[in-house]
């Protein structure tokens, strides 16, 4: 691949000055304009059903990964007191709901939906995806279980709704019948009625999780070390807090 | 054996026009991708990588291979080297079938040199499928991009043809679907368009079964569902190649 050219030379100088300054113009305005951040309020309504799948032309594990991203980008501005506070999670339950829909197989949008989007400090909004974390387990349990060990400890820690979690627990012994479930997963319901702080709880179910080979991931590692030394941190803040329920 | 001299011919011609770079430009904008998204994913960042990176690739592969054979047959066409050939003891069938193995053996090279990058977050086996997956769906894209430019003769047309053709069938599954759907109301109109698409379907590929990026997360698929997909596709590039030839055999040249 070879041009035949003149010499630099052969360029007039203000052809020079001309594309420097256009350049430094596009860099100028580039740098100073606002800086494109997704606003909660922006989220627009879940795509219908069937829709997702048509916009991945055939590719859903790339497609539906790439809509996480996308929905990950509203209201997760850094120094935000509290992430999420403002988002419609009738529109999020339902953008997660066609991103399972269309792979079932990624364990992101759950992943998510528990260790991101539950954690909301609005009791309401942790409900409702709670219950979206719920119905989705009942979907495949054996696949799933995790997920929903999870949201039990958030009813009984964060909501500080015993039956809640006890449902949640009794879900998990009742519908899973593979053999790879591990016995502690099956014996949530024990594990709830103990009393035990939210740190010792979660450290459980962590070791537990590792133990079982069933994260692998680094970057799902980074994220629950990282949520680990918050919820430390934050009980070591608020020291004499009662201890769970 | 002239074809095979007409396929040497046309891979030189590829090589001498710029497309190992943008075979290598693609590959770098792959990984700098993957390395930028290990960062932003919170779970699954190598499934991530996998998925998003391959997709890319595949896409990538297919254009590549697309407009080089658009564009090679439009300056074959502008510079009367097709005339000249033609007037050599040359069928017509014997420089078309040889032109498109050349096509066809440089989706093949494009093919590779983007599954070995895959190899660093995918199990061999299933980077191989994905590979021989994608050597059979570049080479239905050169059946399909020759043809067209055979038939349209101007760029252009022959590119948005293409790419009709490629982009329908990527998602007639997935039309379908959507016609056929549970809460679709069975009134006479709805029926007429679900057959329209299942109609529209039975004269495209099934390009939406091949070179898919899930083989590369979750495993790869069974070999029959594989060898079926890969066969239907083998099928419809016979069909090109039988309209693309029909169509030189008629022309007047």
């Amino acid at each position: 691949m070879t041009r035949d050219e003149r010499k630099l030379s052969a360029v007039p100088g203000w052809l020079w000055a001309f594309l420097a300054l256009a350049l430094a113009a596009q860099v100028a305005l580039h740098s100073t304009g606002p800086r494109l951040r997704a606003a909660p309020s922006e989220l627009p309504p879940p795509p219908a059903p069937g829709v997702l799948r048509l916009a991945s032309f055939g590719e859903p594990a790339a497609a539906v990964r790439l809509a996480m991203l996308y929905l990950q980008s509203f209201d997760q501005r850094a120094g935000n007191d509290i992430p999420y506070r403002d988002l419609d999670y009738g529109r999020l339950i339902g953008w997660l709901r066609a991103i399972v829909d269309t792979d079932p197989r990624s364990a992101y949008p759950l992943f998510a939906a528990t260790r991101i989007y539950a954690e909301n400090p609005d009791p309401r909004k942790a409900r409702a995806m709670l219950e979206f974390i719920y119905r989705e387990f009942l979907k495949d349990p054996n696949r799933r279980w995790r997920w929903l060990a999870h949201a039990a400890l958030l009813a009984k820690y964060r909501l500080h709704d015993l039956p809640l979690a006890l449902r949640y627990a009794n879900a998990i012994d009742r519908l899973t019948t593979r053999r790879d479930v591990p016995l502690w997963a099956r014996q949530m319901r024990i594990f709830i009625l103990e009393d035990m702080n939210e740190i010792e709880a979660a450290k459980v179910i962590l070791g537990g999780l590792l133990a079982s080979g069933k994260i692998k991931d680094p970057a799902e590692l980074r994220f629950l070390k990282r949520h680990l030394e918050e919820l430390e941190a934050r009980q070591a803040g608020s020291n004499g807090a009662p201890k769970g329920r | 054996m002239p074809a095979a001299a007409i396929a040497r011919f046309v891979l030189l011609e590829a090589r001498r026009s710029g497309l190992p770079w943008l075979v290598a430009a693609s590959v770098a904008a792959g990984l700098g991708l993957a390395a930028f998204l290990s960062q932003v994913a919170v779970t699954e960042s190598v499934a991530l990588q996998t998925a998003i990176v391959a997709t890319l690739l595949r896409a990538c592969a297919v254009f590549l291979v697309a407009f080089q054979v658009i564009t090679s047959t439009q300056r074959e066409h502008d510079d009367k080297g097709l005339e000249l050939m033609l007037s050599l003891p040359l069928s017509r069938h014997v420089y078309y079938l040889g032109r498109l193995a050349g096509f066809a053996a440089c989706g093949a090279a494009v093919s590779i040199c983007f599954a070995l990058p895959l190899l660093l977050w995918s199990p061999p086996q299933a980077v191989l499928l994905w590979a021989l997956s994608l050597c059979a769906e570049t080479a239905m894209v050169a059946a399909a991009a020759m043809f067209f430019s055979v038939v349209l003769v101007q760029l252009v047309p022959a590119a948005a043809a293409t790419a009709g053709l490629y982009l329908l069938a990527r998602s007639i599954a997935a039309i379908q679907a959507i016609a056929g759907g549970p809460l679709v109301e069975p009134s006479l109109p709805q029926r007429l368009a679900r057959w329209s698409v299942d109609a529209v379907a039975l004269l495209l590929p099934r390009l939406d079964a091949v070179t898919r990026s899930d083989w590369l997360i979750y495993g790869p698929p069974g070999l029959g569902h594989y060898a079926m997909a890969i066969a239907a596709l083998a099928v419809y590039a016979l069909v090109l190649v039988a309209a693309g030839l029909f169509d030189f055999h008629r022309r007047n040249l």
